[in-house]
């Protein structure tokens, strides 16, 4: 079906430019980080990323992580339902209000929250009555990551679910199922993969927030300190290959991630 | 059965359940923040507000966020086109890993991907020293922001394109070949207006995520105030000295400008989607 006589020298010109711009850009930001983290061999890698401080990092960041995926995901699965099952009013802005955290600095999403529960809120003096605090502690670090991640989910599930049309559920729920094992017996099948999809996305970058969480952290050593924001301290303190170490778990993380990717996108074309 | 409005039983269970799920943890992240910052607006003095967003350091921030976060789209529109490009037309090895890496900077943390494209770019870093030979300085200058914005934006114009080349037939570039079309005519007249409106989707996404970008910019730039500092930075240094009422206002015109963007970005698709199916 090749019609063109020049592609030949076109292609193979456009692949080069492609992969050089992928290699420079892409890779080797990678490689670079992997390479200082060990420049100073295997024994400075180790005392850094075991460093009582980088241990308290990696604990919190894996913590504060798990509770913004797992209420995303709730978020995402409902919402997505909500959105694509049903007809209602104030749908659209609904739906146009879920991908608003995309469109949002996340140093403004970080002023948001100090805005709603900061010294100079109408709520705070509630909130000190009660002794939660939020801004400069873990909660405001998990409120942040959940906004900031907010749409990753939903907005993988959504197409897939308006793509599927809602007749399988509705001759369901006319033959008397109930709305569990509807969800369970159709449409999570079909959502399976864009959902595990979702997941990883939305895992990737809960763990590398930076802005939005250097709003509202303390910068507390060892209690309010993610993984990207000890990475910061350390930089700021000239210890690169600390910083490097660190950055290179992750990368492995992001590595990961993307083979993941693939992985769940090929197997989500092979069901489909 | 899609009933628009309708007040009679759902066929579909669950209406209730997860409309109330859905707009209780919507309010909760995102509704109240964004009221109590309409409200903390509301407080302001208009003439507090004027003096804040154009004091010269700020009004620096904003060109050099616009200018950056600009050419850097730019640049992602052009590579992003060419990857897509070549992701969807050719095959050649290695090609699904060329695909895979393209959501790396979606996985790689902004702080890692700042730090690291912040050593290699300087004077003594891999690919710094090269260009300092011809007198280039990449990093801690508005060079060095444009790159970390480049390497933020890619995935944005890539993902965008990619799916609509992918279902745009070969046929209509044969026919257009058969009718006579130089190469050019054929890229010019009949793809590039066909895959307009995602190009510009991913251009305008990305612009918009490099205007508020911050993880990866604030080690690469330098933050040398009216040279290399970034909009989201003044926000974050009045925040740090609890100048709340100044980082709104200067957050205020960021997200106006983010919504404008949108919002020209909303009426350049319907307009290109009136173009191709021709309906005026």
């Amino acid at each position: 079906m090749k019609v063109r006589k020049n592609s030949g020298a076109a292609k193979w010109i456009l692949i080069g430019i492609s992969a050089v711009f992928l290699t420079v850009m892409l890779i080797l930001p990678l490689i670079y980080v992997v390479f200082t983290a060990f420049e100073e061999g295997v024994g400075v890698f180790l005392t850094a990323v075991t460093d009582e401080y980088a241990r308290k990092a990696v604990g919190l960041t894996l913590e504060v992580t798990v509770i913004a995926v797992f209420i995303n995901t709730v978020f995402g699965i409902f919402a997505s339902f909500c959105l694509t099952r049903f007809e209602f009013r104030g749908k659209k802005v609904l739906s146009a209000m879920i991908d608003l955290p995309f469109t949002v600095s996340p140093i403004i999403a970080g002023l948001i929250y100090v805005l709603t529960f900061g010294r100079q809120s109408a709520l705070y003096p509630y909130l000190q009555g009660a002794g939660i605090k939020i801004i400069f502690a873990v909660p405001g670090i998990v409120l942040a990551t959940i906004f900031v991640t907010f749409p990753f989910i939903s907005r993988e599930l959504i197409p897939v679910l308006n793509a599927q049309g809602t007749e399988e559920e509705e001759a369901a729920a006319l033959m008397g199922a109930n709305g569990f094992t509807i969800f369970r017996k159709i449409t999570f099948p079909h959502i399976k993969w864009a959902l595990l999809y979702g997941i990883v996305l939305c895992t990737a970058r809960a763990m590398g927030e930076f802005g939005a969480v250097s709003v509202l952290s303390g910068h507390l050593r060892g209690k309010t300190n993610t993984m990207p924001l000890y990475i910061e301290l350390l930089y700021q303190g000239y210890d690169f290959t600390g910083a490097f170490a660190v950055s290179s778990l992750l990368v492995c993380m992001a590595v990961m991630i993307l083979i993941l990717r693939s992985i769940l996108e090929y197997q989500g074309k092979k069901d489909a | 059965m899609k009933r628009k409005n309708s007040k009679k039983k759902r066929v579909i269970p669950g209406f209730g359940l997860s409309l109330g799920i859905t707009v209780t943890l919507m309010g909760i992240i995102v509704i109240i923040p964004l009221c109590s910052l309409v409200i903390f607006s509301a407080r302001l003095s208009p003439s507090d507000f004027i003096a804040t967003v154009t004091r010269p350091r700020v009004l620096s921030s904003y060109q050099v966020s616009f200018s950056t976060a600009f050419i850097a789209a730019v640049v992602d529109a052009v590579m992003g086109m060419i990857l897509a490009w070549v992701l969807v037309r050719y095959d050649f090895p290695g090609k699904s890993v060329m695909n895979g890496m393209i959501e790396l900077p979606f996985a790689l943390p902004t702080a890692v991907a700042g730090i690291s494209l912040t050593h290699l770019t300087t004077a003594n870093g891999w690919v710094g020293s090269i260009f300092h030979r011809f007198g280039i300085e990449i990093a801690y200058t508005r060079l060095g922001i444009t790159i970390a914005l480049i390497f933020i934006g890619i995935p944005f114009v890539v993902r965008s394109v990619q799916p609509v080349l992918e279902k745009f037939d070969a046929q209509y570039e044969e026919a257009a070949h058969i009718l006579g079309a130089s190469r050019r005519q054929t890229v010019f007249r009949v793809i590039l207006p066909e895959i307009a409106p995602s190009l510009i989707a991913g251009f305008t996404m990305s612009f918009a995520r490099g205007l508020g970008e911050y993880g990866s910019v604030v080690f690469i730039a330098g933050n040398m105030p009216y040279e290399t500092e970034i909009a989201p930075l003044m926000i974050m240094s009045e925040l740090q000295e609890f100048d709340y009422a100044s980082a709104t206002s200067i957050a205020l015109v960021m997200l106006a400008a983010s919504f404008v963007i949108l919002f020209v970005n909303a009426a350049l698709q319907s307009r290109a989607s009136k173009i191709v199916t021709g309906i005026a």
